[in-house]
């Protein structure tokens, strides 16, 4: 567990690879799955999510110390986040599209779709439940992300190789995709428990 | 109660207002042509013109790099209406329809097991093949009518799939899907269809299927233009040069060929026919 006594490089080889968001929490699995046919898209995908998370959390995190908690109306967290996010996403989707249009067209459809994704919510939450301060919520925020991006690349250049394999017929297409996944799961179990996280 | 309502609010307020300022603050003026063309396009994001959908595709012509007729599903008009907000000539191309290459349903192709499980094609070819005894046929399961945007195919009482060529726009959707590729695109004008996919020798056709494609040679030797040609055990129909005379339809014995004919021919003679493709050829070139 995370907690807010714990030193930064620790709360990132937590995130990052200890309780990896996609393979150890299955947060995120839906991008995971959709854009990792290539790894150039993956990593474009890896970098919006890293910047909306970090925003998001910060956000989240002011809004939960500044505007929920000293109006006791803590049960409305879940709702008032998606407000957040959905808010920001959008409002940086029309600052990037005015001020930066090459990073505009780099992130493309995933920028809006990062709205939905379950890790950013997912995120924001556990922040809160793990009481962490502002400085270490970025850094956590950031190293999930990062550990995001490390899985979808990881996955992207598995899923390179399977198209050129030959595999079974039975097994080609989507489970073939679903059991690499599951075996990369296994693996990152290996790191269970690794400096006592 | 009061501070969550407004609480909430306030937040939702603030948002919403913030958005809204933004949103006219960070205004990018887009090529007013990019809208014209989206609303000149179907938008049923069939995805035949190989880019993502409408806007894709509108966004590709602004761009530069998708022609004015890529829209098979649009058809002349749209190309005619595409062209006209770009400003480039209109090259129409004649619509394609889709065509069943199979005409063994329940009745004629034999069964080699009785197939329980889901009801789609793509489900059912992973077990050993589909539960034809002829490899090539259809599987009669659907995969086509339930992936056609348009209504265009429904699948009848023989379990064969029947498609209405006022519908079908030509996106090759079912084409695409097809597990058994079925099905051809062909010009619509070619009424002339030799519905058979099996490339197996005539013996073995014939065995498995009482309307396949048994291999012999007669509809090649009747046609006056050598359009029929076998190729790999199976005559194959050239659509550019069948004028749809109709002389192989009473040949074949086992009544694979499709007339799909009613009214006048195409051409009333070949050297109009001949005349008709190189004006194509030009409108191509």
């Amino acid at each position: 567990m995370i907690d807010n006594q714990m030193t930064w490089y620790m709360i990132v080889l937590s995130a990052l690879l200890v309780n990896n968001i996609v393979l150890i929490r299955f947060l995120a699995l839906c991008s995971f799955f959709g854009v990792s046919n290539r790894i150039e898209v993956s990593l474009s995908m890896g970098m919006a999510v890293t910047f909306v998370l970090a925003l998001a959390s910060a956000a989240s995190w002011i809004i939960w110390y500044f505007l929920l908690v000293p109006l006791n109306i803590e049960y409305l967290r879940t709702a008032s986040f998606i407000l957040v996010i959905a808010t920001l996403v959008q409002l940086v989707e029309m600052y990037i599209k005015k001020t930066a249009p090459s990073l505009y067209n780099a992130l493309g459809i995933y920028l809006p779709l990062i709205t939905t994704n379950c890790a950013v919510l997912g995120i924001a939450l556990l922040i809160i439940d793990y009481r962490l301060g502002f400085l270490n919520s970025i850094i956590y925020s950031i190293s999930v992300a990062l550990g995001y991006t490390l899985s979808i690349i990881i996955f992207a250049g598995i899923r390179e190789r399977i198209e050129m394999a030959p595999i079974p017929d039975i097994l080609k297409g989507a489970p073939i995709i679903f059991i690499t996944a599951g075996i990369m799961s296994l693996a990152f179990l290996g790191f269970a428990h690794l400096f006592g996280l | 109660m009061i501070y969550a309502i407004l609480g909430l609010g306030v937040l939702g307020f603030v948002f919403g207002v913030s958005l809204s300022l933004a949103s006219k603050k960070f205004f990018v003026k887009l090529d007013p042509r990019e809208e014209a063309v989206i609303k000149a396009l179907p938008g049923s994001n069939c995805g035949a013109c190989g880019f993502p959908g409408c806007v894709g595709f509108a966004r590709a012509i602004i761009r530069g790099d998708a022609l004015t007729n890529a829209c098979t599903a649009g058809g002349a008009d749209v190309t005619r209406n595409v062209s006209s907000i770009m400003g480039v000539e209109a090259v129409i191309k004649e619509k394609e329809v889709a065509g069943i290459m199979c005409k063994g349903g329940k009745k004629e192709a034999r069964e080699r097991f009785r197939y329980m499980g889901v009801n789609d094609c793509k489900a059912a070819i992973l077990i050993a093949g589909g539960n034809k005894s002829c490899t090539y046929a259809c599987l009669g399961l659907g995969t086509c009518e339930r992936v056609c945007p348009y209504d265009a195919i429904r699948i009848d009482n023989n379990y064969l799939p029947v498609v209405d060529e006022e519908k079908c726009t030509g996106c090759t959707l079912c084409a695409v899907n097809c597990p058994k590729f079925i099905i051809k695109m062909l010009p619509i004008s070619n009424k002339i269809h030799i519905r058979c996919n099996s490339l197996d020798k005539g013996a073995v056709t014939r065995k498995n299927c009482s309307v396949g494609c048994i291999v012999c040679k007669k509809c090649e030797k009747v046609c006056p233009l050598g359009a029929i040609t076998i190729i790999n055990n199976l005559a194959v129909i050239d659509p550019l040069k069948c004028d749809n005379c109709r002389k192989c339809v009473p040949e074949c014995p086992t009544d694979t060929i499709e007339d799909y004919y009613d009214g006048e021919p195409k051409y009333a003679s070949l050297m109009e026919k001949l005349l008709d493709e190189s004006k194509l050829k030009t409108a191509v070139g």
